[in-house]
């Protein structure tokens, strides 16, 4: 079984509208390159130029933030779910 | 005014600059950067004087020009101009010469200061065609929501955690609002909504709405401003949820300096937190400009966002102003609300005993001046979370409605204050 990602609605024009997008990469960090290969552009929109997940930037998965996990480096398993999510305001 | 657009050029990404027309949107599609609106500045200056805003009703709307509606607001126009306390007895309590309460305790409809916000973004929603509404909240946002959409006839969806107090969860069902509990905390609401937001089209306040939502709590700077007779007080202390306030009441200075509505002087706006829940001071305290989230434990649960969306403008707000950043705990939180409650009958939510908690330190350890003047911002009322008090207050003393029983009470308790027959 493969990985999911969910796609927010800024990157969906760079990935034909497609909200899920199935991956078979063994971590986040990979999951990005994945994602790269399919779709030219969407690393930079993630990523700075260190590498580093961009600020405005929380990726998830199975809706646990990697910043608790092991950031890009958390592991993916069958069945994972990743979701990218701008920051919003608070409430 | 512009015809279509009002006194607003854009919107605009904080982080690289690059403009998006004035819709229902809030991410930069470049970097994710939050978009911000542009005013026309020069168009402002020549309709914002100070004898324009004193000819307008006591709300705050006055300072139109500089909220983000194309048109006249047509959602919360009773909101705002709340009134600044000038707080002797608590001043003498702390140990500071001249003290202010900012009270949106009593903000109208919902008792908060996200009237502010919402009566902006529903103003805009409805000049941008929605007819339902919706938010991700701690519960004062969302009760907000539910009460303005129901004077405009919007159709409301709230999402708030599912353990917030009783109080905050009525006050957003009495209005006929749809209520969502999720079984998690506010960051994980937050993550749900923006994915609602993406496939539902609607004007959630604080998602895509959020350049317009935010802009509503400038009008709590400006109030400060003009309440003080068109001064900044030296020291403003502000509590942090997401961080937007804080900045925002910076933005607010800075514009009526510019506009030259008010003198520029050396300001500070200090950020308040809960302990349980400090990813931003804690990050000021060990001089980061970046945040580490958390996962809240805290009292302030209308604090209690562990991955503040601001927390990166309000360090540098704080750093740029040479401000401070602390926390209390939540003893020192209840302690403070009752502070503030004995001193200048104001009962304030737990987040207003956050702001009077961290002044407190801040006085105490001299980082605010004892000969200078101050703010504290209170952001809502005391009323709507009194689970965060009950058994820290005591009791009332039951007697029978017999004379004999009350001097009997009397004489144990003050016995000086008996009347002798």
């Amino acid at each position: 079984m493969p990985k999911k990602v969910r796609i927010p609605t800024p990157l969906r024009k760079l990935t034909n509208n497609e909200e899920v997008v199935e991956i078979t990469a063994g971590t986040v960090s990979e999951a990005i390159g994945e994602l790269q290969t399919r779709y030219p552009g969407i690393k930079e929109r993630l990523v700075d130029e260190t590498g580093a997940v961009r600020r405005f930037v929380n990726v998830y998965v199975n809706e646990e933030d990697i910043r608790f996990l092991q950031n890009q480096q958390t592991a993916l398993k069958d069945g994972d779910e990743i979701s990218i999510i701008p920051a919003i305001a608070g409430g | 005014m512009h015809a279509t657009t009002g006194f607003m050029k854009a919107l605009k990404c904080r982080e690289c600059g690059r403009e998006y027309p004035l819709s229902a949107t809030h991410v930069c599609e470049f970097d994710f950067g939050p978009l911000e609106v542009v005013y026309d500045y020069d168009r402002i200056k020549r309709s914002l004087t100070r004898a324009a805003i004193h000819s307008r009703p006591q709300t705050m709307w006055r300072y139109r020009e500089l909220l983000p509606v194309a048109h006249e607001p047509t959602v919360g126009m009773e909101v705002g101009f709340t009134p600044l306390i000038k707080a002797d007895r608590l001043a003498a309590a702390l140990g500071v010469r001249e003290l202010w309460i900012k009270n949106d305790a009593v903000n109208y409809p919902s008792l908060s200061f996200k009237d502010r916000v919402v009566s902006v973004a529903l103003s805009r929603a409805k000049e941008l065609g929605f007819t339902t509404v919706a938010c991700a909240s701690t519960g004062n946002l969302a009760n907000s929501v539910a009460a303005n959409a129901a004077a405009a006839g919007l159709k409301a969806y709230v999402f708030i955690p599912s353990d917030l107090e009783q109080g905050k969860v009525v006050n957003s069902l009495i209005y006929g609002a749809n209520v969502v509990g999720i079984r998690g905390h506010y960051d994980e609401v937050n993550r749900l909504c923006a994915e609602i937001a993406g496939k539902y089209n609607w004007a959630f306040v604080n998602v895509n709405m959020r350049p317009y939502y935010a802009e509503g709590s400038k009008s709590m700077g400006f109030e400060i401003i003009e309440q003080l007779g068109w001064r900044l007080p030296q020291h403003t202390v502000v509590c942090m949820a997401s961080g937007s306030l804080l900045t925002k009441i910076h933005k607010s200075y800075q514009e009526f300096i510019k506009l030259g509505l008010a003198e520029g002087n050396h300001h500070h706006i200090h950020g308040a937190q809960a302990t349980g829940c400090s990813p931003i001071s804690t990050a000021q305290k060990a001089g980061l400009d970046f945040f580490k989230p958390v996962k809240p434990n805290t009292i302030a649960k209308s604090l209690a966002i562990g991955t503040p969306a601001d927390g990166f403008y309000a360090l540098r707000v704080m750093k740029e102003t040479n401000s401070a950043a602390e926390d209390v705990t939540d003893e020192e939180i209840r302690e403070a609300i009752k502070l503030l409650a004995e001193q200048e009958g104001i009962f304030a939510e737990t987040a207003g005993g956050v702001t009077v908690g961290v002044a407190k330190k801040l006085i105490a350890s001299g980082r605010i001046p004892a000969h200078e003047s101050v703010v504290l911002c209170i952001t809502g009322n005391g009323l709507k979370t009194l689970d965060a008090v009950v058994g820290h207050v005591g009791q009332p003393r039951e007697i029978k409605p017999s004379l004999r029983e009350f001097e009997a009470m009397l004489s144990v308790e003050e016995p000086e204050a008996i009347l002798k027959d």
